[in-house]
């Protein structure tokens, strides 16, 4: 059966962005490097979702050095937050509904 | 999007959030091992103690240097094994599962760790330096009972019921410092082969 899309957040139709969410949710902050480890996917299509998601106002991004090596920290807004939530409630009760 | 794949969609949520919060990859194998060099460690020292103050009343070991040399040089061992064998299967395991050994959550665990460990270490040298032994076996379980509580934010949650058990051992041992050495065996030595048994057989796979 189809089920219809209105109710979900459009910033995560996509299953990297939600995926991010997910980890940015249950942690302060994460870097760059061990979220592209964690979900293995390649740096150029992490770093379109992060700016995709930072537009939205959903992600932080502090960056900076260490040692030289650049360090890019994200963390997630209480707007995205609350976005991720909803997101999540939307789809506990779909599943409730189909009971 | 179909129902199964939103039941999909959700565990591979909780999966993550799972992962990239907790280290999973200790084994519990390496929790029975440090129990079983615990047990021989402790024997050994056993053994040492009861052989030198078999000959004259009043040996110990806090007038008999070469003892106490003998017995630090012991524990010494047993830590070292320790460790090499925790980091050992704990490399081995995050192979297995394709992690990175060193990433946020490891260094967050290590960190939280390393504060009542250091401390504990410390403190633990200084009293072998003013020559205060009774304290010793008590002061060992307290502060690992405290580090595996604070380090179980990061891995699974059993860990921190180790910790507790070992820090009321500890409180017992301080009580009861004639047993000092039975207690430390049953914290090091029985708790950590008993929870490394029920993390072995509930999560390695």
């Amino acid at each position: 059966m189809k089920i219809s899309l209105e109710q979900f957040d459009k910033a995560f139709e996509n299953r990297i962005r939600l995926q991010v969410m997910s980890v940015l949710s249950v942690n302060d902050s994460y870097d760059f490097n061990a979220l592209k480890d964690l979900l293995k996917v390649t740096d150029g299509n992490l770093a379109s979702h992060l700016k995709a998601l930072e537009k939205e106002e959903y992600i932080n991004v502090s960056k900076s050095f260490i040692g030289r090596k650049p360090n890019t920290q994200y963390s997630a807004t209480k707007q995205g937050r609350d976005a991720f939530r909803k997101h999540l409630q939307a789809l506990e009760s779909l599943i409730k509904q189909q009971k | 999007m179909k129902e199964k794949d939103v039941y999909a969609e959700l565990s591979s949520i909780r999966d993550l959030m799972e992962r990239s919060s907790k280290f999973i990859s200790l084994s519990g194998l390496s929790g029975i091992l440090a129990g079983i060099y615990a047990l021989i460690g402790a024997a050994v020292g056993y053994w040492l103690i009861s052989k030198f103050s078999a000959g004259e009343a009043g040996i110990s070991y806090s007038t008999e240097p070469f003892l106490f040399w003998q017995l630090f040089i012991i524990a010494l061992a047993v830590l070292s094994f320790s460790i090499f064998t925790a980091c050992w299967f704990t490399m081995k395991n995050a192979r297995a599962k394709n992690e990175n050994v060193w990433n946020p959550v490891s260094r967050r665990l290590l960190s939280s760790i390393a504060v009542p460990l250091i401390t504990g270490g410390l403190f633990i040298l200084i009293m072998l330096a003013k020559g205060n032994y009774s304290l010793i076996a008590s002061a060992c379980l307290i502060f690992y009972g405290l580090a595996l509580v604070s380090g179980s934010h990061y891995t699974f949650s059993d860990v921190r019921w180790l910790g507790i058990f070992e820090i009321l051992l500890g409180l017992i041992a301080l009580a009861l410092p004639v047993y000092g050495l039975v207690i430390w065996a049953i914290g090091f030595g029985l708790l950590n082969i008993l929870y490394g048994s029920i993390m072995h057989f509930k999560y390695d796979q």
